[in-house]
């Protein structure tokens, strides 16, 4: 039988490496909106603030961060629940740990692919609606947001590649996903190299699936864009 | 917090440091060494042996690291030709098959940013080349691999700096880095805060440390040419 019926229980890993990468990617993508337009507001404490956040961020490896939230967080909600009244021990949901983490790093990384779409936005864009009445907010939903998108997707696209690929360092704090079932599998069979390599093979067709819909989608929000041709 | 304990294993941290830095160094060195030859392939040839190269990169490059490095350090006990090897008492060592993979790993990307820096660059130098009569692999040497590699560097220092972060993955394979000493600090005095908080820091450093160099070696090497 192929991979000793374990099949299923990969694919059912599978699914859940492809929810925490999608969670993940929507904290992200609000965490990298917020960035961006505090790093291009006028207040110099949101452009202060965004700044250590994005350097501190890259500067650590998404490992580290992962066992800081996972039992650094644990500990934190241990001593606070009690003094709050709650009796029981908590422990952390390893796939909020995970997400809340991986959404916190790469919305450092969108910030910064972000804030370039927005200044690639040409300014008259913003000031003919607001010419037009419109409210800053309904500027930035209605003009420079969807203009917006097109000048970010290829940074989308290149970040959504590594955190699909850094959701594998989840099974280190122990969420049941694609390299957890690999490595049960690995062990019960004693056969590592199929299984690692049937894991690999599922995050080859992630990312190949992946790169085909950025670059539909690259087409389509370029729908009416001329290009320049040498 | 208490910092007492982070103290009093400041050492088991310098010989984490020591670990990371020899890891990182040798995947890099490595890693680049491969890639160079492996960029020229992709660019020039346009049968088989790109395709293969190509096929490399890609698979590399679109699976975790993670998973490559188990592949390598537990998978390969699989066959029983690999554990009566000559090789086994390298595979069979966590440090050589972290080395390994992670410079196969930076040699995949490495090979992409160079091969990309080599189609980009202006068709007058190669041109201007040809017709000074340079041969082939003279042009290789003197004139495209020089300049893709000045052009590669604002790339390359994203790499390296991703291959520093990459590395705390050891710690995955029972190594004693950076995070594997932050690790063993936690799991005996139960300081998940100090233990990582610290950990970090020293990434931190390092890091600011490689932007640090790759900012001098642009400013050596690619802004001189840049300003004419």
């Amino acid at each position: 039988m192929l991979l000793h019926g374990f099949l299923p229980s990969l694919f059912e890993g599978a699914a859940v490496t492809l929810a925490v990468a999608l969670s993940s990617l929507a904290v992200a993508a609000l965490l990298g909106l917020v960035g961006a337009l505090a790093k291009l507001s006028r207040s110099r404490v949101a452009r202060g603030l965004a700044g250590i956040y994005t350097t501190l961020i890259r500067g650590v490896p998404d490992l580290v961060l992962m066992l800081l939230v996972f039992y650094g967080g644990q500990l934190a909600v241990n001593t606070v629940a009690p003094i709050l009244g709650h009796e029981d021990y908590i422990d952390i949901d390893p796939f909020v740990a995970g997400v809340l983490t991986i959404g916190f790093i790469f919305g450092a990384y969108l910030t910064e692919a972000f804030r370039g779409a927005f200044l690639a936005v040409p300014p008259g864009q913003r000031e003919a609606g607001l010419a037009f009445g419109m409210s800053p907010r309904q500027v930035l939903w209605r003009i420079t947001l969807p203009q917006m998108l097109r000048h970010a997707l290829p940074g989308l696209s290149n970040n959504w590649l590594v955190l699909i690929k850094s959701t594998a360092i989840v099974s280190v704090i122990g969420l049941s996903d694609l390299m957890t079932r690999g490595q049960q599998a690995a062990g019960t069979t004693r056969e590592p190299f199929s299984f690692y390599l049937a894991v690999g093979l599922i995050y080859l067709l992630f990312t190949s699936l992946s790169e085909l819909g950025f670059s539909w989608a690259s087409k389509h929000l370029a729908i009416g864009v001329k290009e320049g041709r040498l | 917090m208490n910092f007492e304990a982070i103290g009093e294993n400041f050492p088991l941290y310098l010989s984490g440091l020591l670990v990371t830095l020899k890891l990182l160094a040798l995947s890099l060195a490595c890693g680049l060494l491969l890639a160079l030859p492996l960029a020229v392939v992709r660019t020039v040839s346009r049968g088989w042996a790109s395709r293969a190269v190509w096929v490399y990169t890609y698979t590399f490059r679109g699976t975790p690291m993670l998973v490559q490095l188990f592949l390598c350090y537990y998978g390969l006990a699989q066959f029983e030709s690999v554990r009566e090897s000559w090789a086994w008492p390298w595979l069979s060592s966590a440090s050589f098959c972290a080395w390994l993979t992670f410079s196969l790993n930076t040699a995949a990307y490495t090979t992409e940013i160079i091969a990309g820096s080599i189609r980009a660059l202006p068709a007058g130098e190669i041109e201007a080349a040809k017709a000074l009569g340079m041969t082939r692999g003279l042009l290789l040497r003197r004139i495209v691999l020089p300049a893709a590699m000045r052009r590669a560097l604002p790339a390359y220092g994203n790499e390296a700096i991703f291959m520093l972060h990459g590395t705390s993955l050891a710690s995955v394979v029972t190594l004693l880095d950076v995070t594997g000493a932050a690790r063993q600090v936690n799991s005996k005095y139960y300081l998940p805060f100090e233990a990582f908080i610290t950990a970090g820091a020293f990434y931190f450093v390092l890091t600011l440390g490689l932007v640090g160099l790759f900012r001098w070696a642009e400013g050596r090497w690619l802004k001189p040419m840049m300003s004419r």
